[in-house]
């Protein structure tokens, strides 16, 4: 069971219980939705961009805790950062949740964000802890829908 | 551990017949709840589609050889045993397909374009999996005829008055779910073909979720089509039925052309074959109708009317141990039932509850099970369905519901 126990930290379930930035945003100008058609979760990720810095972001949808935690944090991690920045961000949590790479995942880049590592041993639930960031990477790319299903 | 169902079914001796079940998953035993989805295969099926390809694989209906003429034989045996199952009053009249999705769509395809146009009616019901609702979607779109949805009661019964008011003049097929997938409801479909019968509409059953539960006898239905898949009947995937009145199938243009379907071909004119090779072109599916053809005959072996009871005894426990469980909501609490039980656990999403009780061994389907009109129906996303079948015990139904108390407390 300690690989349940890794998978929902207090962390997760906490971003589960009380979701961050979870409300509609009237100020985004950049708005993305995103669609798993295999298991049906939805998100939707506004954003507020400002030259190519996020200066506010906020998600709404449906999903598990893996999802809805990944999309709270990730408000929290990029909000106040440029579009590269988050990124790269992007990159560093997709390696660490997929396992892809050799590396070990840049702790100090993640932040609190290390809290979803545990996502890597179940990988039917990779998708669930992308879904978030996939539509905020298709929002900064102006795209209104992202349809995912990694 | 020896067990018996409380009316003396011999489970634990019938779990010996099927070799995933002896499995550890997670250093748990294997609790497979899942055979909504797929149910698991005997050994005798596992040997039948190996004996197969071992010893007499051939191309059937062509070879003056010693081996086509026995694998031909085989899969003819297999036809008409399948055909015995179900009751079919004749062999031809059962078509092999890839599975119910690909017979309702032959039905759809074949039938649709012979009798369906613009501004006919189809019905369906607000409880039909994803392959009783798109193929009928996209006859629609391409003859402009219309969809029509007998609606269901909050328990999870199609409210019979409503569709009696649906059948009309230009309804041309109904099309319904004989059991639910994801409410388990029986619906009253000896009742329900009837009715349409009295007003000249054909009727297709999907009996999906059916055939492994209940038996079926469609000269009793009098259904005009009857479609199920294989795999859910403890076959080999990529092997399923379609039953068709030889009254329709006759008047009905063929789903695919190639070999085996014709009769003579030349460039100006194809004329057909006879059924119910109209509707088979290609080589077939051989080891999964000799798979489906065995599976068949070890079901009958246990006693569909022993593994109905021993089901129901299940379901009850199930429905009795999980309802008793604080924070645990039920869903669908038809009076008819069959198979499965749906449920959520207050504040945890299905995919959270399907990751922990895999953990325990549990194996569970979480999600919209392919029927994303009925979760909207009940305003939901997702839910957590258990499925059973005949090798499943009451003490598994114990460790659902202990794995389902570990949910809670790691959502607590």
């Amino acid at each position: 069971m300690s690989d349940l126990r890794e998978l929902y930290q207090e962390v997760i379930l906490d971003h589960n219980r009380s979701p961050r930035n979870f409300r509609s945003l009237e100020t985004a100008n950049r708005v993305s939705e995103g669609h798993n058609p295999l298991c049906g979760d939805e998100v939707k990720v506004f954003v507020e961009l400002d030259g190519n810095v996020i200066t506010d972001i906020a998600f709404q949808g449906h999903g598990c805790a893996i999802s809805k935690a990944s999309a709270s944090m990730m408000t929290s991690g990029v909000k106040g950062k440029t579009t590269g920045e988050a990124e790269a961000l992007f990159e560093e949590v997709h390696r660490m949740v997929a396992g892809d790479g050799d590396t070990q995942p840049n702790a100090d880049l993640l932040g609190r964000l290390t809290a979803l590592a545990g996502v890597r041993e179940f990988p039917n639930r990779v998708k669930c802890a992308t879904l978030a960031w996939h539509t905020m990477n298709g929002a900064l790319k102006g795209q209104k829908e992202v349809v995912f299903n990694e | 551990m020896t067990q018996m169902s409380k009316n003396g079914f011999p489970v634990e001796r019938i779990r010996e017949d099927f070799p995933i079940l002896k499995q550890l998953i997670h250093g748990r035993p294997l609790v497979y709840l899942d055979s909504a989805a797929t149910s698991q295969k005997p050994q005798s099926v596992i040997d039948a589609v190996v004996r197969y390809y071992r010893e007499e694989n051939a191309n059937i209906h062509r070879g003056i050889h010693y081996l086509s003429e026995r694998a031909t034989a085989d899969y003819e045996a297999a036809r008409r045993h399948i055909a015995r199952f179900i009751n079919a009053p004749d062999p031809r009249e059962t078509i092999f397909v890839r599975g119910t999705t690909e017979a309702i769509n032959l039905v759809a395809h074949s039938y649709g374009r012979r009798f369906i146009h613009a501004d006919d009616e189809i019905v369906i019901s607000a409880m039909e999996h994803h392959s009783n609702i798109v193929p009928w979607q996209l006859l629609c779109e391409q003859t402009g005829a219309k969809l029509r949805v007998i609606p269901i009661t909050d328990d999870g019964e199609l409210i019979v008055d409503a569709y009696a008011k649906l059948l009309n003049s230009r309804t041309r097929l109904v099309s319904v779910v004989h059991v639910s997938n994801v409410l388990g409801t029986i619906n009253p479909v000896k009742r329900l073909v009837e009715m349409a019968h009295s007003m000249h509409i054909p009727v297709l059953l999907d009996g999906a979720q059916a055939v492994p539960h209940v038996p079926v006898d469609v000269q009793d239905l009098d259904c005009d089509f009857y479609a199920f898949s294989g795999h859910k009947l403890f076959g080999p995937t990529g092997i399923g039925l379609l039953y068709g009145k030889t009254a329709w199938l006759d008047q009905m243009p063929p789903f695919q052309g190639g070999g085996d379907m014709i009769s003579t071909v030349s460039f100006e004119r194809t004329t057909y074959n006879s059924l119910p090779y109209k509707f088979e072109a290609g080589t077939p599916n051989i080891a999964g109708t000799i798979g489906l053809g065995a599976a068949v005959d070890y079901f009958q072996g246990v006693g569909v009317e022993a593994a109905a009871r021993h089901e129901h005894d299940l379901l009850d426990y199930a429905t009795e141990v999980l309802a008793a469980i604080p924070g645990v909501r039920l869903l669908g609490n038809a009076p008819e039932k069959t198979g499965c039980v749906s449920f959520l656990v207050d504040g945890v999403h299905a995919h959270d509850v399907g990751t922990i009780l895999d953990q325990h061994g549990v194996a569970i389907r979480a999600g919209h099970h392919c029927a994303m009109p009925l979760m909207e129906r009940y305003g939901l996303a997702a839910t957590a369905r258990a499925s059973f079948a005949f090798y499943n015990t009451l003490d598994e139904i114990n460790v659902l519901a202990e794995a389902i108390d570990e949910v809670k407390e790691v959502f607590s």
